[in-house]
């Protein structure tokens, strides 16, 4: 029972951790603003319940495990929230996001003109 | 493995941190410094753990709050001229005709 | 650096790596303390001051160089006189010799409460910790004296007819807030009155309490959320606070025993420690939500009349520019 307990949380643990790591190297090498909300974004909320999981598989009483939920329902509460609201932000005040390069159809006309 | 995991989320501060120096826009900045304070909520309960005092969960619960409102504060309040993005800026980003 | 707004969000990371230290040193009611006020509260205040001040820095003609070199000799020679001092945490420093000791022996049996440094906050120091909340609440006043607006009653109906404009366009984080706020509240209410056992006390519930009322300010606006707390209330709450602490210390007083001797307020000495310890965390957390709030009241009224003024003189130079061309157009 024990080593069920312990693995299951390390697993819970080394998955968070993962995800956390993935989101810290999405900020660093995405292009755009609106990217890099998504990488912070989506692995912050997840990775961080992973993590409250594993913790709370851990945990050493009662009190703790209810400090533990409520720090993950704030978490999932907040962080999308936050997204949210920053997306907004930027928009309104004129950040546009970057777009992708379109297969021009203008080249083909441009080789046979030229 | 809860000391690996401290490690972990040590690291991706300290990637936070450099997009926050090095981001091009204000709004990078703001998510880099949200992001670091929700690792920082992560850091504060794994360290709990490790050091065996489940009293700096009171503390993660109150940071997690206070980066929330910060944030608020920081997009409430930067809604005056000056945050707005020039027209200057949007030329980098055009398509080549 | 000249952006004064990245100066602000260093400010707050700076606040926040300060409390990790604290939580490295092992010190919890210290860094609880520094996150909540360090992180959270200056940052927002500041963020207020530079949205009315702009965010340029005045580029200043001289350098700073004189000043640096002030600092540097000044700096080298604090330092070169704290070598002198025993190292840090060795057994043999002063402060561990002779009151540390009675405080971590003697705390349980004379007070009863399991934190000691509530105990030491609030019992064997509790004259210093009202000198603090004076303080606080002085700074209140200042604040009061200085930035005070006599505003004019807003119509119930002005303060709807803005609410429902400014509802669509901010609904879903207005949504979450309501969520949110009786939850701050409620755990702002356990903080205060959990500080006996764990991190905790007075001054933390304060400055949660009313980071909760800044959030919803923040959200709904300075009128709606002047209808919801009263100013004249504000300023009550405030006073009441210091006052119920003073008034602890005269009941011991007139009771027979020193100031701030809390054994004489009841029969059993323990249950007078923990009658006077509640009473008085209950004054300073009153005192400490009120002037938090009061202040953020004031920055945010001013700010928001300057951009009243703002709006009035750019709709002056329409009329006038309106007026101007109007010989032209017939």
């Amino acid at each position: 029972m024990d080593i069920v307990i312990n693995i299951s949380s390390g697993l819970c643990l080394f998955i968070g951790s993962f995800l956390c790591l993935c989101g810290g190297v999405g900020m660093l090498r995405f292009p755009d603003f609106y990217t890099r909300m998504h990488a912070a974004g989506v692995t912050d909320t997840l990775g961080s319940a992973m993590i409250l999981i594993g913790l709370m598989i851990i945990s050493t009483g009662f009190l703790v495990f209810i400090k533990l939920v409520m720090i993950l329902l704030l978490g999932i509460l907040i962080g999308p929230t936050t997204s949210h609201v920053l997306a907004k932000a930027a928009l309104h005040n004129g950040l546009e996001p970057l777009l992708g390069h379109e297969e021009d159809p203008d080249t083909d006309n441009k080789e046979t003109t030229s | 493995m809860i000391i690996a995991a401290t490690l972990a989320i040590f690291v991706a501060m300290i990637l936070a941190i450099i997009r926050g120096i090095a981001g091009p826009t204000l709004y990078d900045r703001i998510l880099a410094v949200n992001m670091f304070g929700t690792k920082t909520v992560l850091l504060i309960s794994l360290l709990g753990f490790v050091m065996g005092r489940p009293e700096f969960l009171d503390i993660a619960i109150v940071y997690a709050l206070i980066n929330f409102i910060s944030v608020i504060g920081v997009l409430r309040y930067s809604d005056t001229n000056e945050f707005k993005h020039t027209p200057a800026n949007k030329d980098s980003i055009e398509k080549e005709p | 650096m000249k952006d004064l707004f990245a100066v602000v969000m260093l400010l707050g990371i700076y606040g926040l790596l300060s409390a990790s230290f604290f939580v490295a040193m092992d010190a919890v009611d210290v860094a609880f303390t520094e996150a909540a006020v360090g992180a959270g509260i200056s940052t927002l205040l500041m963020l207020v001051v530079i949205s009315m001040t702009g965010r340029r820095e005045i580029t200043t003609r001289h350098k700073p160089m004189s000043a640096l070199l002030v600092v540097a000799i000044t700096g080298f020679l604090l330092i070169y006189g704290t070598l002198d001092m025993p190292y840090f945490g060795s057994a043999d420093a002063p402060i561990h010799g002779h009151v540390a000791p009675r405080y971590i022996n003697d705390s349980m049996q004379e007070i009863g409460v399991p934190n000691i440094v509530t105990s030491v906050l609030a019992s064997y120091r509790a004259f210093d910790t009202f000198g603090e909340v004076v303080v606080i609440f002085t700074a209140g006043i200042g604040v009061l004296a200085l930035l005070s607006v006599v505003r004019r009653p807003e119509d119930p109906e002005e303060i709807a007819a803005i609410n429902d404009s400014m509802h669509e366009q901010h609904l879903v984080i207005r949504i979450v807030a309501k969520i949110l706020i009786p939850f701050i509240l409620l755990f702002a209410l356990y903080v205060q009155f959990h500080g006996d056992f764990g991190p905790g006390g007075g001054f933390q519930a304060g400055v949660i309490f009313a980071a909760a009322i800044i959030l919803y300010t923040m959200l709904f606006g300075l009128s709606t959320a002047r209808t919801v707390i009263n100013q004249s209330f504000i300023r009550l709450i405030a006073a009441i606070g210091v006052l119920l602490y003073g008034s602890v210390g005269l009941a011991t007083l007139l009771s027979g025993g020193n100031f701030f001797d809390y054994n004489v307020l009841v029969n059993d000495p323990i249950a007078g420690q923990h009658l006077g310890i509640m009473l008085i965390e209950l004054g300073v957390g009153c005192t400490v939500a009120a002037v938090m709030i009061i202040i953020f009241f004031s920055f945010a009224a001013r700010a928001e009349m300057q951009l009243n003024n703002k709006k009035q003189r750019q709709d002056k130079d329409k009329d006038k520019d309106n007026k101007n061309k109007e010989p032209s157009s017939c």
